[in-house]
């Protein structure tokens, strides 16, 4: 059996669900063991063991709460000099991204980022990897060992199997030298109803709005829908509205039951951040926008009427 | 800002900015038969590269110093080296060799660093990711090879002295991040409204210095690739359904489209 490494990602004292998704394909993979650095590392690892995980091994030191890469770099490095797995799989999110890079570049290893998949084939593994803006597929095949690859949030369903993964203390010592880039304040701004990532249906909008201050409507239909209002990268760049509303490649990745796309062309950045969802509804002045190809239902029209319209009759329904 | 120290040169402090030439995102772009992107296509400096110089330049004004750009390429690259001298960059060095084409991560940070490292900058300024390859892997590589601490995702940098403050953007706000100088940022497309090239700095660059260097100067030598790729295909692709103009009661089509994912 390949032996797969799962950095799962902590953040506030809390283990990320992409950690879980991870697990879902690892444990196809080979024997799994999980990595969980920082506050609640013990507790999460729990939750890995149901999900899959052999072993955990933990590490509560709260520099791995404070500081950016440098102490999560060293735990896999000291690790790594104690057993070499055939794969780490990392999740491709900022926090995961910067220790990824800094572990690899320490053991010398090249790394597959941005992976939708990954596979055990021909006594390796395989990535694939959007290519080309996402129009096509890459089929990357890591030549390190250990094999290092990111997997974009999104691209597993995290399912539990029932299991109890043995826990084992991941014995480091952060120096001094890896306490340097310290979060010394934690800013909550967007007071999100529903998460992005969470919410079963997605409103986005793009260009076509005209202006931020049109995305009021786009609350207005999100808050009577139950869902949440995301954005193109192209109005994230002007300012229109945060980047924690942004979806696609450089965004937020969501797989909603419903996705409504308003005002957005629909750009290789933008749609391989939510081709996956059940249904895609957009609206658009332009029958020719790419968005229109991939849509379950295009309409062509006036955003600006359509959406306060829909809204209405959606309330209306709803009583 | 306190001045920690003086260098030889006269210069208080040393900003590097990394910088990529890529296809021109708003150019129609075809792929060759052999699944490569074809090499003619129109090129440009990478806009998210635009802020990191735009950041670097302001620090310069506000702090004093000097604002190097490096860059790995094909000798065109340049081109994109020459527009952010235009903004008011002081040189470039442009990391030029057969042997990197087709790079990987790992290759491409090693010789970054290697060409940055001898300049001992007391800033190495990337953006989050470049708009073609967007794996964001090598600022953090990068980090790593130079000795630097890493302060990522940057949507403010404030400099004091040899301290570095910056905002850095997560899901849902943004986390304060502390570091002593020398250190590695990375910049959000958000960060700064990069300045147009005016006639005099466009006539300045012209004599302003683009250093050429090969992996031989730099002392590296090309490894394995860190991957293989075995194929490419078309990825999955949703088929279109219908296309509606709204004559007035699109409103009703999306009611029964909700209705039959039961979100109404």
């Amino acid at each position: 059996m390949a032996k797969v490494w799962v950095y799962a990602e902590m953040n506030g004292g809390k283990l990320q669900s992409t950690a879980l998704e991870l697990m879902a394909k690892a444990r196809e993979l080979g024997d799994v063991e999980a990595v969980a650095l920082g506050s609640g590392a013990k507790a999460a690892a729990s939750t890995l063991g149901k999900h899959g995980a052999k072993v955990v091994h933990v590490n509560e030191d709260k520099a791995f709460d404070d500081f950016i890469a440098e102490p999560a770099a060293d735990a896999l490095a000291a690790l790594h000099e104690q057993s070499q797995p055939d794969l780490i799989l990392f999740a491709f999110t900022s926090d995961s991204r910067d220790v990824a890079g800094r572990l690899a570049a320490r053991l010398g290893k090249g790394l597959i980022s941005n992976a939708g998949d990954v596979d055990a084939n021909d006594g390796g593994f395989v990535a694939k990897v959007p290519y080309f803006g996402g129009a096509k597929m890459a089929s990357m095949r890591p030549n390190s060992k250990p094999a290092i690859v990111l997997v974009r949030p999104k691209s597993f369903e995290a399912s539990e199997t029932g299991g109890t993964a043995e826990v084992k203390e991941l014995v480091v010592t952060i120096g001094d030298g890896s306490k340097r880039a310290r979060i010394v304040e934690r800013v909550a701004e967007a007071s999100e109803k529903v998460k992005l990532e969470d919410a079963k249906v997605v409103i986005s909008g793009g260009r076509g709005m005209g202006g931020p201050d049109n995305f009021p409507l786009l609350e207005a239909l999100a808050n009577a829908l139950g869902g949440a209002v995301g954005a193109s990268r192209a109005v994230v760049d002007a300012g229109w509205v945060p980047y924690s509303m942004q979806v696609g490649q450089t965004g937020k990745s969501v797989r909603p039951g419903v996705y409504i796309a308003v005002g957005i062309s629909g750009a290789m950045q933008h749609t391989v951040g939510m081709k996956a969802s059940k249904v895609i509804i957009a609206i658009n002045k332009d029958a020719e926008a790419p968005i229109m190809k991939m849509a379950d239902l295009g309409v062509v029209g006036d955003a600006l009427k359509i959406v306060p319209a829909l809204t209405a009759a959606v309330k209306a329904k709803k009583g | 800002m306190t001045i920690s120290r003086r260098r030889d040169n006269g210069c208080l402090v040393k900003i590097v900015v990394t910088v990529k030439q890529v296809p021109d995102p708003n150019a129609t772009t075809v792929l060759e038969a052999d699944n490569t992107v074809a090499r003619d296509r129109e090129v440009v400096l990478d806009p998210g590269d635009e802020c990191g110089i735009e950041e670097g330049l302001q620090l310069k004004e506000a702090h004093g110093g000097e604002v190097i750009l490096v860059s790995m390429g094909p000798e065109r690259a340049r081109d994109a080296i020459r527009k952010g001298l235009s903004m008011g960059a002081d040189r470039g060095v442009l990391i030029t060799d057969e042997q990197l084409a087709g790079a990987d991560v790992l290759l491409t940070a090693r010789a970054l660093a290697a060409a940055i490292k001898p300049e001992q900058p007391d800033l190495v300024i990337c953006a989050t990711e470049s708009y073609d390859g967007s794996t964001g892997m090598v600022p953090p590589m990068l980090a790593e090879l130079l000795g630097l601490p890493q302060l990522t995702i940057a949507k403010k940098v404030e400099v004091d002295g040899t301290t570095i403050k910056v905002h850095r953007q997560t899901a849902d706000g943004y986390q304060v991040v502390e570091a002593s100088t020398p250190a590695l940022i990375t910049v959000t497309a958000g960060i700064a409204e990069p300045r147009y090239a005016s006639l005099k700095g466009i006539m300045a660059a012209r004599s302003k210095e683009i250093k050429l260097v090969g992996l031989g100067d730099l002392g590296i030598e090309r490894g394995e690739p860190g991957e293989t790729i075995e194929g490419v295909a078309d990825a999955e692709a949703r088929k279109a359904g219908a296309i509606i103009e709204d004559d007035g009661k699109a409103v009703d089509r999306i009611m029964q489209v909700l209705a039959q994912a039961k979100v109404v």
